[in-house]
């Protein structure tokens, strides 16, 4: 079953975006889309750190984003004004990386990959790492689950209960980079906030506990995950973009279903 | 022993000195108040009592396994963060269902278990709070300018309710308000901070020391003695000037 690429394609895009609904809950309840994009924005670098150096892109990835991540968490603490540091890490890891990339020496590299994902070639060892990852973010979300969403509703309540919440926002930091590494190949660079952010948002409207927002993220992820490869199929399109615009998709109708009571009204 | 016990702390940020010298204890079942003009510390110190903030100077010993009870000045649940009041009673620690109504009857807001959190009215929204503390069964309940936007009669009936859960529970209180008149007539010990501790004692002594009368001028004073002789009578139509 895992020869065809197909199957492969889809089991690495629902795999990639099940994770990615799930963490992308505390992205969006926490507002860091944009910490999101920083650490996304990194891979590049990571990408071309890998292949000057020869080792893994996932691994090259992982550890850039990581790197990235950690840097700005060590930021964020001392009462600077994030959003603008965010921005210069973000775009300065991704112009180095596009140029770092260009400067590998002998082949020329396929950028777009990189960019907007490829999922279409994935082998069985990146299945391996997908389904890996993605198992270890949902076993470390689940084991911390009430301490992070305790501290995500308020940091003085999480000490006052003996939480540390500088420490589960570590946590979500180094998970959020390690989804960066795994999704790279799905959606790519550019697209990762989305598939971490899309489907969280359009859970929102549906859910009134945090576990079934996160439920419907889920779902909704995989659902956008399957839409997207079949819309590609169809068009003939690129796989990553499709996946999110099937996710949009999902999002619009998911706010025109909450307003709709109200235009009745 | 103490539950809590601070002594010579200092904290400043951004080279601002916010606390200087402040030393305070709390000892079992006791209902202290800490009053101060905005901007004083008193947020800060409460920070730094919960351990949220760690003094540059001085220490702050808590006793060991004290449970505390923390309701905070203000609490923003973000709107993408979907939550209903029986969840949000269960963090971080699961309770029964049981002990959850009685906690929010004890509160008084009975049966809000399946409300959003995002829909409760500013007065519901603090009683939640409260009951979220009281489950922790605590040794010590803090409160941060917890009456904020309530009217004067909400923030009184709060107070009261406070009180009664001191006697339910026999934990100490520790408060932090600028309501004046109605927050220091419920207190043993009133502690009086404007970056340091200017006067404490009980609200008697307190509202007669002239550091007091400096900061916030002489009209609360009869305000108090008003309230603790008509102890009975619903106070919150009367207007103290002075004390807003």
């Amino acid at each position: 079953m895992l020869d065809d690429f197909l199957v492969r394609a889809a089991l690495a895009a629902v795999g990639t975006a099940v994770a990615a609904g799930l963490l992308g809950c505390f992205v969006v309840w926490r507002r860091m889309a944009y910490f999101g994009d920083a650490t996304a924005h990194a891979a590049v670098l990571g990408v071309a750190m890998a292949l000057l150096f020869g080792t893994s892109i996932t691994l090259g990835v992982a550890v850039v984003a990581l790197c990235m991540a950690v840097l700005i968490h060590a930021l964020t603490g001392q009462g600077v004004a994030v959003d603008t540091i965010l921005g210069v890490l973000a775009h300065g890891a991704l112009a180095l990386g596009l140029v770092a990339v260009t400067l590998v020496p002998g082949q020329r590299i396929d950028l777009d990959a990189y960019l907007f994902g490829d999922v279409l070639s994935v082998t069985r060892s990146d299945l391996a790492v997908i389904w890996g990852g993605g198992a270890l973010l949902m076993g470390v979300l689940w084991w911390h689950w009430s301490a992070m969403l305790t501290a995500t509703l308020n940091p003085d309540l999480a000490h006052a209960a003996g939480i540390n919440p500088r420490r589960q926002q570590l946590i979500l930091t180094v998970l959020v980079a390690a989804v960066v590494a795994v999704a790279i190949k799905v959606v790519g660079a550019l697209l990762i906030t989305a598939l971490l952010i899309i489907p969280a948002a359009s859970a929102r409207g549906f859910a009134s506990t945090p576990e079934r927002m996160a439920f419907f993220a889920m779902a909704i992820g995989a659902l956008s995950a399957l839409g997207g490869l079949r819309l590609a199929l169809h068009f003939d399109t690129q796989v990553g973009p499709s996946i999110i615009c099937v996710a949009v998709f999902i999002f619009a109708l998911s706010m025109i279903g909450r307003h709709l009571p109200k235009l009745q009204v | 022993m103490s539950l809590i016990d601070a002594r010579h702390i200092d904290f400043g940020h951004g080279g601002q000195r916010v606390l200087q010298n402040v030393s305070m204890s709390l000892d079992k079942g006791e209902i202290v108040t800490i009053v101060g003009p905005n901007g004083s510390g008193k947020s800060t110190l409460l920070r730094l009592l919960i351990g949220a903030l760690k003094p540059q100077k001085g220490t702050v010993t808590r006793a060991p396994g004290l449970r505390i009870g923390y309701v905070p000045q203000k609490l923003h649940i973000d709107p993408t963060l979907p939550i209903t009041v029986a969840r949000f009673l269960n963090l971080p620690k699961p309770v029964p269902a049981a002990a959850a109504s009685e906690a929010l009857r004890t509160a008084g807001v009975a049966g809000l278990q399946r409300q959003q959190m995002s829909q409760l009215s500013g007065g519901q929204f603090q009683r939640v709070l409260l009951a979220r503390a009281i489950l922790a069964n605590p040794d010590v309940l803090m409160l941060d300018e917890a009456t904020q936007g309530l009217d004067q009669p909400g923030s009184a009936a709060f107070y009261r309710q406070i009180a009664a859960v001191r006697q339910d529970l026999g934990c100490a209180v520790l408060m932090v308000s600028h309501e004046l008149h109605v927050v220091m007539s419920a207190s043993d010990r009133v502690i009086c901070l404007n970056g340091h501790i200017c006067c404490e004692g009980t609200p008697e002594v307190v509202s007669a020391a002239p550091a007091y009368r400096e900061l916030f001028g002489t009209g609360t004073g009869g305000a108090l003695a008003l309230y603790r002789h008509e102890h009975d009578h619903d106070h919150g139509h009367h207007h103290h000037e002075a004390a807003e």
